[in-house]
């Protein structure tokens, strides 16, 4: 952030208080009080109970760590982690490099015929509701016949982090000087050094933040996963849906609590990854 | 112009092929599928017969009698009502609330702005299917909420205040799930606001609550429109809040398609259920493109 920007915010800021004091209303602390703590309650109350000793999930008797213990030593909870991990990794690789190309071709392409087009069918899988996606493509692969196990879901999951990993990548290249491979051109640079060398580095920030964003969207992902996957291909959203099926326990909130460490850990990241740098923007 | 800056039509297109592709077969495609198997016969043992039937979209309308009549039957059309209604009422309460919320915020310091904002984001990242779990031990018998009343004597050591599998469950699950894509848009379109025209208003003696009717909404309309559509189109697909906080009885379109496929095994009826939904989320998308044209031509001097 230059020293002109940054004073501009300040005197933006200025300005919006000064506007606070003006359309004031006492009510809203309170209630943006009452949405934090809406928003986060849920999750406090996860965490809290995957603590309780109790068989029952909804009636507290102590501090316990032993459903964390059932988890570590559940095999099918294991191999169903694993499935997430095989997919969200090969979604994100396949999904990461398919986003990049259109990506450059889209921001480097000039203006062309078909350009919206091409932006709507890549917003598609988000446009379309998650339950209509996942029952068009299990009829799609019963229809073909296509049976590849885990490869099904692959294929599935890689359709949905198209969009997500390609938001990112487009925004970092939107913002990035064009002079910049302009002058490695003029420099007799080839096309591919100029890639390689230029604009490649420059934009790994943007492929990063979107590999994080894909990863993340493939891990938690459930009703797609949930119509696509059977016995053998289970994920950790779809095996933790069934044990709430079979009844609502403290192992729940236990896998729950890791599976909301790593989104967590994961998130941060990408925010880290994907945030200004303060000598750019 | 130089020849790295603007990539020419060949490698455009090239470039372009594997989002089109991967796309174009395994979810264009599958589209088409659904809408053709939409209009065939089911066959019992799974499966469906290739025969051309609107079987699946009378089964949504009527049903059969002893005698094989057709007799008007709203069942379905309860479970349509439910789903728009619930989405509707999901989007009216994040627009109340995300507006507060998002002037709140943009009232506040840059440094803490950023905080406030982030502090949204990071439950909106974390499994959806966990978070509507959490709500089922809040609202549960038992459970969060009714601990306190049943210590206090309110409710008798077993009692319950019922809330969850209830329509007021579902809805809060739905708020709960995507308030934050409310509050978000809003804030942004707020950032931008100028808040010059706030301070001539109230300069020009106007009343705060006609201020924000008659300055700020309108400027913040685009906001509130794209937070509104961002909303209601998932709302009205949700399968995860009906089906956790909602119990076996109360169906919305996107668990009824779920039952078809994993249950009930109907899949024409369960396609043509999938197709009804999306034409409600295309018409709720083009209305708000109408309407974002509108506000755009609005929002010019």
């Amino acid at each position: 952030m230059s020293a002109r920007t940054r004073r501009r915010a300040e005197t933006q800021a200025e300005t919006h208080s000064g506007a606070g004091r003006i359309a004031h209303f006492g009510w809203l602390g309170p209630l943006a009080l009452a949405f934090y703590a809406f928003l986060y309650s849920p999750i406090v109350v996860l965490i809290a109970y995957s603590f309780n000793d109790s068989r029952f999930a909804m009636i507290w008797q102590g501090f316990s760590l032993k459903w964390y213990a059932t988890v570590l030593e559940n095999g099918d909870i294991q191999t169903a982690a694993l499935n997430s991990l095989v997919v969200a990794t090969a979604a994100t690789a396949i999904s990461v490099s398919i986003a990049t190309v259109a990506a450059l071709a889209l921001a480097r392409g000039g203006a062309f015929r078909g350009k919206t087009l091409s932006m709507g069918l890549i917003a598609l899988p988000i446009v379309v509701p998650e339950i209509v996606t996942a029952v068009a493509t299990l009829m799609f692969f019963s229809a073909i016949g296509l049976s590849l196990g885990l490869g099904n879901l692959i294929i599935a999951h890689t359709v949905f982090c198209i969009p997500f990993a390609f938001m990112p990548i487009r925004a970092r290249l939107q913002g990035m000087d064009e002079t910049l491979e302009q002058a490695a051109a003029d420099l007799y640079a080839s096309r591919w050094e100029a890639f390689r060398l230029v604009t490649l580095p420059l934009l790994a920030p943007g492929i990063f933040a979107g590999a994080v964003l894909a990863f993340v969207i493939s891990l938690d992902d459930f009703i797609i996963s949930l119509m696509i996957s059977d016995a053998g291909t289970t994920t950790l959203p779809v095996y933790i849906f069934s044990m709430i099926r079979r009844g609502v326990t403290p192992e729940v909130n236990a896998v729950s609590t890791i599976l909301f460490s790593v989104s967590l850990v994961l998130v941060s990241i990408y925010w880290l990854a994907s945030r200004p740098k303060k000598d750019e923007a | 112009m130089s020849e790295v800056a603007v990539i020419d039509a060949r490698r455009r297109w090239l470039a372009l092929a594997p989002a089109y592709l991967v796309i174009g077969v395994f979810m264009v495609i599958p589209l088409m599928i659904m809408v053709a198997i939409s209009f065939m016969e089911q066959n019992v043992y799974g499966g469906v017969f290739r025969v051309f039937s609107t079987d699946a979209y009378t089964q949504f309308l009527f049903q059969r009698d002893f005698d094989g009549n057709l007799v008007f039957n709203p069942a379905y059309l309860v479970i349509l009502g439910r789903s728009v209604a619930l989405a509707a009422a999901a989007t009216a309460i994040c627009v109340a609330v995300g507006f507060s919320v998002a002037w709140f915020i943009v009232r506040q310091p840059p440094r803490r702005r950023n905080l406030l904002v982030f502090l949204i984001t990071i439950p909106f990242w974390t499994n959806l299917l966990v978070r509507a779990y959490a709500w089922v031990i809040i609202l549960g018998r038992g459970g969060v909420i009714d601990s306190p009343f049943r210590a206090l004597g309110l409710l008798g050591p077993d009692g319950t205040l019922g809330l969850l599998y209830t329509n007021t469950a579902i809805l809060i699950g739905l708020t709960y799930t995507y308030l934050p894509l409310m509050v978000l848009p809003i804030y942004a379109s707020l950032e931008k606001l100028d808040f010059r025209l706030v301070e001539a208003a109230s300069d020009l003696y106007a009343d705060k609550w006609w201020t924000m009717r008659q300055v700020v909404l309108p400027l913040a309309a685009p906001g509130v429109i794209a937070g509104a559509i961002l909303v209601f189109v998932p709302a009205l697909g949700d399968f995860i809040s009906p089906n956790l906080l909602g119990g076996a009885k109360r169906l919305t379109l996107g668990s009824l398609v779920q039952f078809q496929f994993a249950t009930a095994r109907n899949w024409p009826f369960g396609a043509a259920v999938a197709v009804i939904l999306l034409v409600f989320v295309m018409a709720s998308l083009a209305l708000y493109v109408r309407l974002t044209r509108k506000a755009g031509k609005a929002g010019q001097p």
